[in-house]
């Protein structure tokens, strides 16, 4: 069988929906909650960069190779901020993030 | 490419490039400069590089068109936005200064933090591609995610930063999946070539692609459904911070939104605008109905900004020239009253330390009538109450939206208008009529002069209002 541009499509499909359903059904640990915005963010990637073989058309990749860039430092803000919060709060379950409400 | 057009489309991006390289610039002054004064004096260049750049992109930028093939563009509505955006962020820093003092938050990362978020804010309004449009928020909201999170020995502000954090990725992520759809399906990233795609005929990928990028912009103004965030990091934040989260990045987020939805994708109108649509009714709806039982000042100021956010959306779905006007303007006079109204809660200082609930401001009218005065000049106005300058705002919205014959969305829209009123009024009575006996300390400068200033504004500005409301007149009977 030959494997075409749906194939990749379905898979980033996939990952883009299991990232977003970790994001909102994990009730347990905000690192998870870092790595499900990794998960969508390749998934993005998986996309472009498909388009982009099947286009022939580079702008795909170079997109892809930013978006990697930015993900690094999505990264990088995400942990700072997370043990920031964990200093004050000594605990990083998802359910103890409730100190505002309304 | 050669020389003369690399300066060429290099003078169109004068105001990043200072934003840009100042920031760094300030960022190493304040590394390599001991002692107290190093902060000070970074925070007052900072707020001279925020202004300057915004004048700069007025004054400094003589051409209008496109640079980087087609990857920039600096056009009418870049100008308006990036004065706009310049000038409101160094108030807002203006207002920080005696808080982080009085606080001992006083570090040189705040200024630089802000201006790189600014010089995001100004790639969002110029973008003119799917990823110089994606690195522009980027960076305006990497930046933003720290500054929430500024005050980090505070439990609240850290719990903000990290639900803007966490909310801000997922919409960010939901905005490059559609980035990445509309570009596989319009085989450009370009808004140009996305223009030429849409026009010959929109397809289902397209449509599917569009939505998850209103969606992601969306969570950037702040419109409900996706709304959840704004409350919660409005109320956790340092005040300040949330003085310029509630103006900056919503006038350039909003602006980025209606390039997004009347450029590349004018010729999907039909598709896009009963989205928008709901969207404005839900933001308008959510915002006056959820503002009526907080008694958190810097919360109602998050429903505020909610319904707000709906009416400008309410300009966007008109998607004509003067829903386009009148989305500016209304902006404008929002950024006008939401600054000012920050200042009044900047204000708000005790003996023992910042106060922020409504019910501290009972009966500060009598003892403090400037700034009884002022809160009520401004919460009329950003109500929109007859006839304060926010009034207009509100009122040429709705005509846009009439203009193209939206009559259930303004009719809803006014009507929303009046249960939000009842909020504002609230603050109003509490400030006339209630008894309280919280004594204020004398407020800063800065904090003083942006309050009254931004209140005497709303009432000052009506002469510019009556020429405005002649010219809607006159282009409204022009499309007749």
């Amino acid at each position: 069988m030959e494997i075409g541009l749906g194939h990749y499509l379905a898979v980033a499909a996939v990952l883009f929906t299991i990232g977003v359903f970790g994001i909102f059904v994990n009730r347990k640990n905000v690192i998870i909650l870092l790595m499900s915005v990794e998960l969508i963010l390749l998934s993005v990637n998986v996309n472009l960069v498909a388009f982009s073989a099947f286009l022939g058309d580079l702008a795909g990749q170079v997109f892809a190779l930013f978006v990697l860039t930015v993900a690094a430092a999505e990264a990088a803000v995400g942990l700072a901020i997370l043990v920031v919060y964990f200093r004050n709060r000594g605990d990083i379950s998802v359910e103890g993030v409730n100190l505002m409400k309304g | 490419m050669t020389a003369d057009m690399l300066s060429q489309d290099l003078s169109l991006l004068i105001p990043e490039l200072l934003l840009a390289g100042g920031a760094m610039a300030l960022l190493m002054l304040g590394v390599f400069m001991k002692g107290e004064g190093a902060n000070k004096l970074v925070q007052w260049l900072a707020v001279v590089l925020l202004a300057g750049a915004g004048l700069a992109s007025l004054f400094l930028v003589t051409g209008e068109g496109q640079a980087f093939d087609g990857g920039f563009i600096f056009d009418g509505l870049a100008r308006f936005s990036k004065v706009a955006i310049g000038v409101v962020a160094a108030i807002a820093l203006l207002l920080a200064m005696p808080y982080l003092k009085a606080e001992k938050l006083g570090k040189i990362e705040y200024s630089v933090l802000m201006t790189l978020a600014v010089t995001g804010m100004f790639m969002m309004v110029s973008a003119n591609d799917l990823i110089s449009m994606y690195m522009g928020i980027e960076l305006q909201s990497l930046s933003l995610y720290v500054l929430a999170a500024f005050n980090r020995d505070s439990l609240r502000a850290s719990e903000a930063g990290l639900k803007y954090f966490v909310l801000g990725a997922l919409s960010s992520g939901l905005l490059l999946y559609g980035s990445s759809l509309v570009y596989g399906f319009a085989g450009a990233t370009g808004f140009n070539e996305i223009a030429i795609a849409v026009q010959s005929g929109p397809s289902v990928g397209l449509t599917f692609g569009l939505v998850f990028v209103i969606c992601g912009l969306a969570f950037k103004v702040s419109a409900a459904p996706f709304h959840m965030w704004t409350p919660d990091v409005y109320e956790g934040a340092p005040t300040p911070v949330t003085a310029f989260f509630a103006t900056a990045p919503k006038m350039a987020a909003i602006v980025l939104l209606a390039r997004v939805l009347i450029e590349p994708f004018g010729g999907m109108v039909e598709q896009w605008r009963d989205v928008i649509w709901i969207v404005a009714v839900l933001s308008m709806g959510i915002g006056a109905f959820g503002a009526l039982t907080q008694t958190n000042i810097k919360r109602l100021m998050a429903y505020s900004s909610i319904s707000n956010m709906g009416y400008a959306l309410v300009a966007i779905a008109s998607a004509s020239q003067t829903g386009l006007w009148a989305l500016l303007v209304y902006m404008i006079l929002y950024m006008i009253g939401v600054i000012g109204s920050f200042g009044a809660i900047l204000s708000m200082r005790t003996r023992e330390g910042m106060v922020e609930q409504i019910s501290d401001l009972a009966g500060i009218a009598q003892r403090n009538p400037g700034l009884g005065w002022s809160i009520t000049a401004l919460m009329f106005s950003i109500g929109g109450l007859p006839f304060m300058v926010g009034f207009f705002g509100k009122f040429f919205v709705v005509f846009a939206a009439v203009q193209e014959g939206m009559l259930i969305l303004a009719v809803l829209a006014v009507l929303f208008s009046v249960v939000g009123a009842a909020y504002y009024l609230r603050v109003v009575k509490t400030v006339w009529f209630d008894e309280g006996e919280v004594e204020f300390v004398p407020a800063a400068v800065s904090v003083y002069w942006v309050t009254r200033l931004a209140g005497l504004a709303t009432v000052l500005l009506l002469p510019v209002i009556g020429w405005l409301v002649f010219r809607a007149y006159s282009v409204g009977l022009a499309t007749l």
